[in-house]
């Protein structure tokens, strides 16, 4: 293969520098924030992967089915919740969840 | 292959393109779309490195399930973006700081990585010449079966939790009673009414 490991750990990398910069970028907006996070699993899935096949072992590809798992439980619940604070709050805007009481 | 390199370019290209889209998108829409076009070049790359059954969860899994709760929700609470950049430029200072030394690191890191020898006698699970979705089938259901009941329970309980947090009754709706409607019988709910005959 041309394409060696370091391309792969390069691409992982920015795209975890991108997740974390979108985090810094959108404060203000947790769905915004919801979305770095993927894209920050993202890049660690890349990593799993690339390892796994350049070094010939399928365990890390079974790392990355459970980090898919957790993944997506994570986006559920914290859906679920922005949904419900939106509905008694009327806005998500992240300043001003500040308040663990109603 | 050259066909390889040039597709593991193009793809990793749309993939960080559509990445930075994701995070400086003015409509939060835009992004969620951006996001799936970032996961569909992902599961691209994952093919690339034989993952085949992985990209196939990456597509089913996120494009067709993660994303769109994302999009239904953005959807739900559509609300005034307000321009991402009014908090203060030493703000966004301090996280393109943090950013840019989190790079360096990780590319030095990348850059100069070196796999011992030794790491490829730890080989746990060679692929052999099964596929690539055999292969892990036969791995997540012999030795990770436990770890993979629970993930199973991972995703039962968010679910539940989910449904729960979102539950909510409201007045007013009328709703299928099972319990009354089983609980009804002949007696109280048919009466005879004898007419007297017309003569």
């Amino acid at each position: 293969m041309l394409v060696s490991l370091d391309h792969y750990l390069f691409v992982a990398a920015l795209l975890f520098t991108i997740g974390i910069v979108g985090i810094f970028l959108n404060r203000r907006n947790v769905l915004l924030i919801l979305m770095s996070l993927e894209l920050i699993l993202l890049a660690v899935n890349i990593n799993f992967v690339a390892f796994s096949q350049y070094l010939g072992d399928l365990v890390g590809q079974v790392f990355v089915l459970f980090i898919l798992t957790v993944a997506a439980a994570e986006a559920a619940i914290g859906l679920a919740i922005l949904v419900i604070y939106f509905r008694n709050r009327g806005n998500i805007i992240i300043d001003d969840i500040h308040m663990m009481k109603g | 292959m050259i066909f390889s390199t040039f597709l593991f370019y193009m793809l990793s290209a749309v993939l960080l393109s559509s990445a930075i889209l994701v995070v400086t998108a003015r409509d939060t829409v835009h992004s969620v779309l951006f996001l799936i076009l970032s996961f569909l070049n992902a599961a691209g790359l994952f093919i690339l490195l034989r993952a085949e059954f992985l990209a196939m969860v990456l597509i089913i899994v996120y494009v067709g399930a993660v994303a769109v709760l994302f999009l239904f929700v953005v959807m739900m609470l559509s609300h005034e973006r307000g321009s991402p950049y009014h908090f203060g430029r030493s703000y966004r200072l301090i996280g393109f700081l943090v950013a840019g030394i989190l790079v360096t690191e990780l590319l030095v890191m990348g850059a100069t990585w070196k796999t011992s020898p030794e790491a490829f006698q730890l080989i746990f699970a060679p692929q052999g010449t099964k596929t690539n979705t055999e292969a892990l089938g036969h791995l997540l259901y012999t030795h990770y079966v436990l770890v993979f009941q629970l993930a199973g329970l991972v995703l039962l309980i968010a679910m539940m939790g989910a449904i729960i947090l979102t539950l909510r009754h409201r007045e007013g709706v009328l709703k299928q009673n099972i319990q009354d409607q089983l609980n009804r019988n002949a007696k109280d709910s048919l009466r005879l009414v004898d007419f007297p005959h017309a003569r």
